[in-house]
């Protein structure tokens, strides 16, 4: 037990300085939302290596932590969908074992951006956020192919 | 290569085709402005100013929006009080025709921006 909670805290903590790094790598020419989801890496290792209900206790300790931070209510929400949706799906797709890591990891990095446009399209009252589902379905694949190879490298080897 | 990194390839394929087709399907407009018709908070529809039309909006309540040589008006309401056709043509970016009474708003989306930077008062 006690070795799990050290460990809970350490990807706890690794996925936190992640996000906070990535908030520093801002790129001209990207548009908000288009991020690489550098905690996925975390992520992903949490359900290959620990499984889900490691990986969703981690994920939920470091939006929250990551929110009372750097963020606010509503960036807790958005967080919060963009993280529920895309583990949740993860989780799905690993059991359902027809893709490997990086396919798994391709769907989350989407499922993220899709709950994020999902709760920014509900918090504005608006459907004119429609237009920009394409670009983050294009950039959560992307991100998802980067992060899945990482994530994927990491689960294969770091030693635990 | 083995099956599952096949699918892997085939799944970010797919998606990246999908945002394609749907960027495709999505875009505003290209260049040039729009009138965008809005009523109870929902889109109904929009249409260039680039080309002369005359449409009317709602049965019962109705509006008739008239587009022409590159403005929106609406020219005739049986609502109340008129104020959507005292209004008068519309056609720079962010300007618009409400008819409260009805809950319809026309708005100009893209094009030349307002002839103002701002307005005071």
């Amino acid at each position: 037990m006690k070795k799990h909670v050290a460990r809970y805290a350490l990807l706890a903590a690794l996925a936190m300085v992640l996000s906070w790094l990535e908030s520093l790598l801002v790129f001209p020419g990207l548009l908000p939302g288009m991020k690489v989801g550098l905690t996925n890496i975390v992520v992903l290792f949490a359900l290959y290596r620990m499984g889900l209900r490691d990986a969703v206790r981690i994920s939920l300790v470091r939006v929250i932590l990551v929110s009372i931070t750097f963020g606010n209510a509503y960036s807790f929400a958005y967080s919060l969908a963009g993280a529920a949706l895309s583990l949740a799906v993860m989780a799905g797709l690993k059991k359902w074992d027809a893709f490997s890591i990086l396919g798994v990891s391709v769907a989350g990095g989407v499922c993220h951006n899709l709950g994020q446009l999902a709760v920014a399209m509900a918090v504005l009252e608006t459907a004119r956020l429609g237009w920009y589902l394409p670009v983050l379905l294009a950039s959560g694949t992307a991100a998802g192919v980067v992060i899945g190879i990482a994530g994927g490298l990491a689960a294969e080897r770091v030693k635990f | 290569m083995d099956k599952k990194r096949m699918r892997d390839i085939l799944l970010a394929a797919g998606l990246l085709l999908f945002a394609g087709i749907l960027y495709l399907l999505l875009r505003p407009g290209g260049e040039g402005a729009w009138a965008v018709v809005t009523a109870d908070g929902q889109e109904m529809a929009r249409y260039p100013l680039s080309e002369d039309r005359q449409v009317t909006i709602g049965e019962a309540d109705y509006n008739i929006l008239e587009i022409k040589d590159g403005a929106a008006a609406v020219i005739e309401a049986n609502c109340g009080d008129h104020t959507c056709v005292r209004t008068g043509a519309v056609s720079r970016e962010g300007e618009a025709i409400v008819c409260l009474p009805h809950r319809l708003i026309v708005r100009i989306e893209g094009g030349e921006g307002p002839l103002f930077d701002a307005s005071v008062g």
